[in-house]
């Protein structure tokens, strides 16, 4: 029996893909992304242990909430559970159940045939990927999660390639990623994904901020300012922009 | 019955042609409409010159403190008060309680100290002459109560156990049939009372006796309905000829009912469908246009939000306000499987944006997967913008009460002019399970409220030992409370019956006993905290528990636990159980209800400490809600939590309150980009298929 170790369950999630969705957020990340409003998902060995059976369980127990939703995987970084969500995918197909993960690709490395050969039987079984890219800028990626994002764009690529939909995410936060330059360049690279089907564009928000106080660690961004939406406008119209511009020819 | 009227010219015929059978009318006639909203016609200038008068009327009754006129002389009877207007020349319906707007009736069969202390309260002295009369001569409904109540019951009142009894006001939650009056006309409804009097038994014991003069109350009030119409110069003796004589009809029977009664909740019925009928008929003969039938529909909506009583600041602190109730049913779906909107729900649901938003008319969406798409989507925009829609199961409700049940207050359904409910206000179940605690003690006052069972001398509550005590306490809670409420309605009949409400019913009228439970999920929390952690008992000098310490977690109601959602389910069922052990008065089927909207807060501050940690005068939570914050599983689980209460013990109402900030429902389409703004061109081929996200609709919805 596969466990999954998780930090919560949300049912009655409506942003997390399209629908409502039962979301899980699975424990342990190996980013430490300035702004994650989920620190206290962090620790690898922490939460609680669950078998598939037991989320898809629950979710059948309210199935007419779900009737355009389905189940999302979150965290944490799921991808760092690679067999217990392949194991929750393959048992959410079979009962039909339109599956997504919430990922930053990080995990994600061509060159470890072993660890894509599984990543390739949970991408069998997904029908959606979020892919939150933090930053198109490798160097400005690096500051911002402590990893460069050479692997997450290929994963964006092998995605695309293997015909999954896409919906990529894309955090704003005020002096860090909302330089219009950077953003038509992600508009750029995204625009050549055959398979995208939505653009999220998220305005940083300081609703974490609590947490860590309670877990005694430093606020990193101490200061920085929850971004009004019409900034999260502007900064999608950039990305917009960039998208039209690999599209137009 | 005469068969052959003019004003039901173009009606298809049916039962409701031989007997009154509103049902059969809508049945025959009605037309469902599909479309959308767009036919929709905006407010007229006498609509906004009217709504503007009110809105200064309010103003100023805000700065007069609340009220603004008073009668403390007149006592309101149906005929009592003469014409009242806005602005006579431009009100298309006509009609308010007292002779003119804003004035609030004075109404003491139900109680003469609460219609003193409402004039008081206010700024007003009653008229000693009236105080006089209803203390020496003329008995009120509360006088007769106390006659008889036993001292326990006194002491169960006076200690909030039982809370919110309607022994000293109109006990309301009753609709009548005010669409017989526009259907039928009132002659022939006197016609129809006078036959049901001919055969009555002929044998006089007390129920026939009692059956007799009850007729004789109601063609009375039926003939005094008529005087008042013809006071604002309308003929209502015959049936409506069109749309706007069947507003104005049925206005008029609501408007005797208001007059006549102070009701704990006054609501209007089923109303949209049945009005729809007269709109197709004159739009199709070129009667009335749309413009001019929205507008007699804002009017008559408008006369709904005038609706006032005279009542006393610890009444609105009960209700949280200053409710009436005024309740009005809107869509569902027919046994026949046909759904049940017409244009005309879409004009009531239109008000709220035609005079702006409001809390009454309490305007009601019976929901069902079954309506129109196009409905729902009007009902969902309506309610951002608006906030003013309550919702309700048709698809569960329909089950126990057919196609044409309407909701008294918030949750009370019944079969329009079949059925009518004895209101019970509630048991404080929480303090019921400190009783059993305390061997019958009262953990505030240290008063012996209950019998002297055996307390739990323990220092670590045991489940099953609690569970055995509670269960013998609600036994005896339900036995007080159901013969309390025997004799509330018993005296209510006697000294403050809705005469015409009941003349605007069929003679055979099944009665539901009310009864109701307050603090469910906090007993269900304490039940789950002594079996699934330990308790542990504090007490004072007296050796009472004020106080509990709970250590370690457990399951807590509102997150699709069973271990606890079960817990609930078995004492809602329990108690109903021991309810219908008693006798109930008039062979009135006895049900319940988990409803408490607002009066949490005032049921709270009565009841001591919990074992589940809730804290001595804290609220509980409102309804069948789970206890604020603990629900920690989102939305769907603490829906499924509440779902699981059983409906067949609760068929009065189960009332979740559930509110959810805008971002919680989904994407703001300003920042999120669907399919068409990133497929804007895809001439080169390097894109699939543009498909339109569905999710993303589903969203909006």
């Amino acid at each position: 029996m596969i466990y999954g170790r998780i930090h919560s369950t949300e049912s009655f999630g409506t942003v997390d893909g399209p629908g409502i969705r039962y979301v899980v957020f699975l424990q342990g990340c190996p980013m430490r992304c300035l702004y994650c409003h989920n620190p206290d998902t962090w620790e690898i060995n922490a939460g609680r242990q669950v078998t598939a059976d037991e989320i898809i369980d629950e979710y059948l127990k309210n199935l007419p909430f779900y009737r355009s939703g389905g189940i999302t995987v979150t965290g944490g970084e799921p991808l760092m559970q690679t067999e217990f969500v392949t194991e929750l995918f393959k048992k959410a197909k079979q009962h039909g159940i339109h599956t997504c993960i919430d990922t930053s690709g990080v995990t994600y490395n061509p060159t470890n045939t072993a660890y894509a050969g599984k990543l390739d039987e949970l991408l069998s079984y997904t029908d959606l990927v979020m892919l939150d890219i933090k930053h198109i800028d490798s160097q400005k990626h690096k500051a911002l999660t402590g990893k460069d994002n050479a692997n997450i764009l290929s994963f964006a690529r092998h995605l695309d390639d293997k015909g999954i939909e896409i919906w990529i995410r894309h955090i704003i936060v005020e002096g860090i990623t909302d330089d219009p330059h950077d953003l038509i360049k992600l508009g750029e690279f995204i625009g050549t994904l055959r398979h995208l089907r939505a653009l999220d564009v998220l305005p940083y928000h300081t609703m974490g901020v609590p947490k860590y106080k309670e877990l005694g660690i430093r606020y990193p961004l101490e200061g920085v300012k929850a971004l009004p939406a019409r900034d999260a406008v502007k900064a999608k119209g950039h990305i917009l922009e960039g998208i039209r511009k690999v599209r137009k020819h | 019955m005469n068969n052959n009227i003019e004003a039901w010219e173009g009606f298809e015929s049916g039962i409701w042609k031989r007997e009154i059978n509103v049902r059969s009318f809508i049945k025959h006639n009605y037309t469902p409409y599909d479309g959308d909203s767009s036919f929709l016609e905006s407010p007229t200038q006498d609509t906004l010159d009217l709504w503007e008068q009110v809105m200064d009327l309010t103003k100023k009754e805000r700065e007069a403190g609340g009220v603004l006129d008073m009668d403390t002389k007149i006592i309101s009877t149906i005929t009592s008060h003469g014409p009242g207007y806005l602005d006579k020349d431009k009100e298309k319906i006509v009609g308010f309680q007292t002779d003119k707007p804003f004035k609030r009736a004075l109404m003491p069969y139900g109680g003469i100290r609460m219609a003193e202390k409402a004039c008081k309260d206010n700024g007003y002295e009653l008229d000693p002459e009236v105080k006089e009369f209803f203390t020496t001569h003329r008995k009120t409904h509360n006088a007769g109560v106390f006659d008889a109540y036993t001292p326990e019951m006194r002491a169960c009142r006076s200690s909030h156990i039982i809370t919110g009894l309607p022994d000293a006001y109109g006990r309301g939650r009753i609709i009548g049939d005010y669409r017989r009056v526009a259907l039928y006309g009132v002659d022939m409804l006197i016609e129809d009372k006078t036959a049901q009097k001919i055969t009555t038994r002929s044998a006089m014991y007390s129920e026939v006796i009692r059956d007799r003069e009850e007729l004789s109350e109601q063609i009375r009030a039926l003939e005094d309905l008529k005087k008042m119409a013809m006071s604002y110069g309308y003929d209502i003796s015959g049936p409506a000829k069109n749309t706007a004589e069947a507003i104005q009809w049925l206005y008029f029977g609501y408007l005797a009912a208001v007059k006549e009664q102070n009701g704990a909740a006054m609501s209007l019925g089923r109303t949209s469908t049945f009005l729809d009928i007269y709109a197709e008929r004159d739009l199709k003969n070129g009667t009335f246009t749309e413009k001019q039938i929205q507008e007699m529909v804002d009017h008559f909506i408008m006369k709904l939000r005038l609706i006032k009583f005279a009542r006393t600041p610890e009444y609105n602190a009960l209700f949280s306000g200053d409710p009436q109730w005024v309740t009005e049913s809107i869509g569902g779906v027919a046994i026949d499987g046909r759904h049940l909107v017409t244009k005309m729900s879409y004009r009531y649901l239109h008000t709220l944006e035609n005079l702006g938003p409001a809390p009454e008319p309490n305007l009601t969406v019976l929901w069902s997967t079954r309506l129109p798409d196009n409905f729902k989507r009007f009902c969902a925009k309506l309610s951002i913008e608006t906030s003013s829609i309550q919702y309700e199961n048709d698809d569960m409700m329909r089950f126990t009460h057919g196609d044409d049940y309407a909701i008294a207050c918030c949750v009370s359904s019944m079969r329009v002019g079949l059925e009518m409910q004895f209101f019970g206000a509630r048991a404080n179940l929480a303090k019921c399970l400190l009783y059993a605690i305390n061997g019958g003690v009262d953990e505030i006052s240290g008063k012996q409220i209950a019998p002297e069972y055996r307390p739990i001398t323990s220092e670590y509550l045991d489940y099953d030992e609690v569970m055995a005590k509670y269960d013998e306490m609600m036994k005896w809670l339900a036995g007080v409370y159901v013969n309390t409420l025997n004799i509330i309605h018993y005296m209510h009949d006697k000294y403050c019956y809705e005469k015409i409400q009941m003349a605007l019913h069929d003679k055979k009228v099944t009665r539901w006993f009310a009864t109701g439970i307050a603090g469910l999920s906090v007993v269900a929390d304490s039940l789950s905290a002594i079996k699934y952690a330990k308790v542990k008992t504090i007490r004072n000098e007296a050796g009472i528990v004020v106080d509990y310490e709970v250590e370690g977690d457990f399951p807590k109601y509102g997150n699709d636990d069973d271990r606890v959602d079960n817990i609930a389910y078995d004492i809602v069922h329990r108690f109903m159980e021991h309810v219908r052990k008693n006798h109930t008065y008039r062979n009135s089927i006895p049900t319940t209800s988990i409803l408490t909207i607002t009066s949490n807060v005032v049921y709270g501050k009565n009841t001591g400490s919990t074992p589940d940690g809730r804290k001595k005068g804290e609220p509980f939570a409102p309804g069948a809600n789970p206890m604020h914050r603990r629900d920690t599983h989102g939305a769907v689980a603490s829906l499924s939590t509440v779902s699981k209460l059983p409906f067949k013990d609760a068929q009065d109402g189960i009332s979740n309150t559930f509110s959810i900030i805008p971002g919680a429902l989904g994407k703001d389409d300003q920042i999120f980009a669907g399919d068409i703004e990133i497929d804007l061109d895809c001439s080169n081929g390097a894109c699939s298929t543009p498909t339109l996200f569905e999710g993303l609709d589903n969203d909006e919805e």
